[in-house]
């Protein structure tokens, strides 16, 4: 549904992913479901970077988490060059795990306290059985200052570094065991400003150097606008439109992208712009609205939107919203 | 950064403690060695005797010799309490990782039979056990190992759910790391500090069961010495010869005092947030 039309092979193909959460309302009350993510459709072409941003609650994180299974994807495929990890017994799962890693989003909670540097960097390549002891330490070593730290830090425990430091050495575990593909989970929101354009140079650089295919999951549209070559948004768990970043930042089609597009910051006081506030909170993933879940809140309403889920379309090349309105991108 | 043996000798009350255990304990290993008599041979002629050259801490009723006693007594106290602590530990442990990990029915399962335990009355439960098993040495260390473990059960499972879902251990299963290697290299070492807290203080605990449990009869048998067994015939003799029953409830006093404060103090050295101050 939501491909561009392209000749490459996809590295990362995500089909139909929904994640529904059981829930139960009061002691005797009748079993919901939260549907987190619901129906996300997902490619991902070798090399490039392709980030999903929106709302807190909107299911990006839950989508990043069931891509590697961290959560367990309730329905859907996962094809990951060729094979549908969806489906992958939890051994084998483990083993190609070392093909896709995953960088989190608090590199104080990401850590483990009680381990040294050193530990936590060994630890990938011992549980893959990968080189010799020594081997293993001089790996460690050259990763370490791959990522800009020095290797005589690697004895110290992580309570010993700062929050930009430790996002480089959740950074470095993750890329110990050369993945391709590189999960990234709000990976600066919790550094200062002036650490998170470190830290985005640094897997740009890291990018450039190993070949890495980065998903890229964040609400912070100027750091995707930095880092993307392709940005999906999404609503209430689902995406809403994915474009290239141009199209999608100059010539934003879906009314909710618009919305959150006009809720950037302008470094210039005198600049004119045009907000589109939304009204309104997100709704329950519990008890989404009928039709298009966006309609609600949606300043373009139409009858239609409150019935009929919105259709897929092509607004330009590779550019799809869910939307229906007629847009021409 | 200090090494663990800088920050040791630093904090004085783990130093005072770890020396005064020391010397108990060596007291108990040396007891053949320090003893001055036989803890159960009888002097007719000395009986209920106060402290005296020949006697360091006067005899009891039958004329046996108070210091041997204690000292001897040591050997069993300290057993009893490191053994059943032992166990409690192993399989609390197990119990809580598998519990706070797995959860659902496992969950259930285990912290329902850790409630029926938790319901009884320690030294009851442990009254109850000994007399199924019978009394001796062997089950009185069964009886409070087994009574202890729902305490360290919860804990540890406590720990597991507070742990299980904090980032860290996410990474670990990203890398591919076994629920093996993740119970027992993520979770549990950062589980293991009120697990050392709480098995200091269960230690004193088991000592002070198994001091009741003899104290009733029902532990170790005489004539072995044990501290809570020599209370508990002092009683009669406690006006005659006072010694009797302050001597072997100091030496109880100063164990338990110890394995507390030392079980604090390591808390403090072990936990790394601790490290760097």
């Amino acid at each position: 549904m939501m491909q561009p039309q392209t000749e490459k092979t996809p590295l990362l193909e995500v089909k139909a992913l929904k994640k529904y959460y059981p829930v139960k309302r009061g002691l005797w009350g009748r079993a919901g479901v939260v549907r987190a993510v619901d129906g996300v459709d997902l490619t991902v072409y070798p090399g490039e970077t392709v980030s999903i941003v929106g709302e807190s609650g909107c299911g990006k994180s839950t989508t990043g988490r069931c891509i590697l299974r961290l959560i367990e994807p309730t329905e859907g495929q996962i094809w990951f060059e060729g094979t549908d990890i969806s489906r992958l017994s939890q051994d084998r799962l483990r083993q190609m795990r070392r093909h896709m890693q995953f960088v989190f989003q608090d590199p104080f909670a990401s850590l483990n306290p009680r381990k040294t540097i050193r530990q936590i960097l060994s630890d990938p390549l011992i549980v893959h059985g990968i080189g010799s002891a020594r081997e293993r330490k001089q790996r460690v070593e050259e990763m370490m200052e791959v990522v800009g730290l020095s290797k005589s830090h690697l004895d110290r425990y992580p309570h010993e570094f700062s929050g930009g430091q430790r996002q480089r050495i959740g950074i470095a575990r993750a890329l110990i065991l050369r993945p391709k593909l590189i999960i990234a989970d709000e990976p600066v929101s919790a550094l200062d400003v002036s650490i998170q354009a470190q830290i985005l140079n640094l897997m740009q650089d890291l990018q450039r150097e190993f070949q890495l295919t980065y998903l890229f999951i964040s609400h912070d549209l100027s750091v995707v606008r930095h880092i993307s070559d392709r940005v999906a948004v999404m609503y209430l768990g689902k995406v809403v439109e994915i474009a290239d970043k141009k199209s999608l930042y100059e010539k934003p089609a879906h009314p909710y992208t618009r919305a959150l597009l006009s809720a950037v910051p302008i470094p210039d006081p005198d600049a004119v712009r045009e907000r589109i506030i939304l009204e309104g909170d997100l709704p329950s993933p519990a008890n989404p609205p009928t039709g298009c879940t966006f309609h609600p809140r949606c300043p373009s309403c139409m009858e239609v939107c409150k019935t009929t889920p919105p259709p897929v379309k092509e607004v330009g090349e590779g550019h799809l919203i869910a939307c229906h309105l007629d847009v021409t991108g | 950064m200090n090494t663990f043996r800088q920050r040791f000798v630093q904090n004085k009350t783990a130093v005072v403690c770890l020396i005064v255990l020391a010397v108990i304990c060596l007291a108990a290993i040396l007891a053949p060695v320090i003893a001055p008599y036989d803890p159960t041979q009888m002097f007719q002629e000395h009986r209920l005797e106060g402290s005296s050259g020949q006697f360091l801490l006067g005899t009891d009723q039958f004329g046996r010799d108070l210091f041997s006693r204690i000292i001897y007594g040591a050997q069993v106290s300290l057993l009893v309490g490191v053994s059943s602590v032992a166990i409690s530990v192993a399989f609390g442990s197990l119990f809580g990782l598998l519990a706070g990990y797995f959860g659902r029915w496992i969950d259930s399962l285990i912290m329902r039979v850790m409630d029926v335990l938790f319901a009884f009355p320690e030294i009851l439960l442990a009254l109850a056990i000994v007399a199924a098993l019978g009394p001796g040495m062997v089950n009185t260390i069964l009886a409070i190992g087994i009574v202890n473990i729902p305490i360290f059960t919860r804990i540890v499972r406590g720990a597991v759910l507070s742990i299980k879902n904090l980032e860290y251990v996410e990474s670990a299963r990203v890398i591919g790391a076994s629920t093996k290697r993740i119970l027992f290299l993520e979770i549990f070492p950062n589980a293991s500090a009120p697990l050392l807290v709480q098995a200091s203080l269960a230690i004193s605990g088991a000592i002070l069961t198994e001091s009741g449990l003899s104290f009733l009869g029902l532990g170790i048998q005489p004539p072995d010495p044990s501290w809570g067994g020599m209370i508990s015939e002092a009683r009669r003799y406690m006006e005659l010869a006072p010694g009797m029953i302050v001597w072997p409830c100091a030496a109880m006093t100063v164990t338990i005092l110890a394995f507390n404060l030392f079980g604090d103090a390591l808390r403090d050295l072990l936990d790394p947030r601790h490290r760097s101050k």
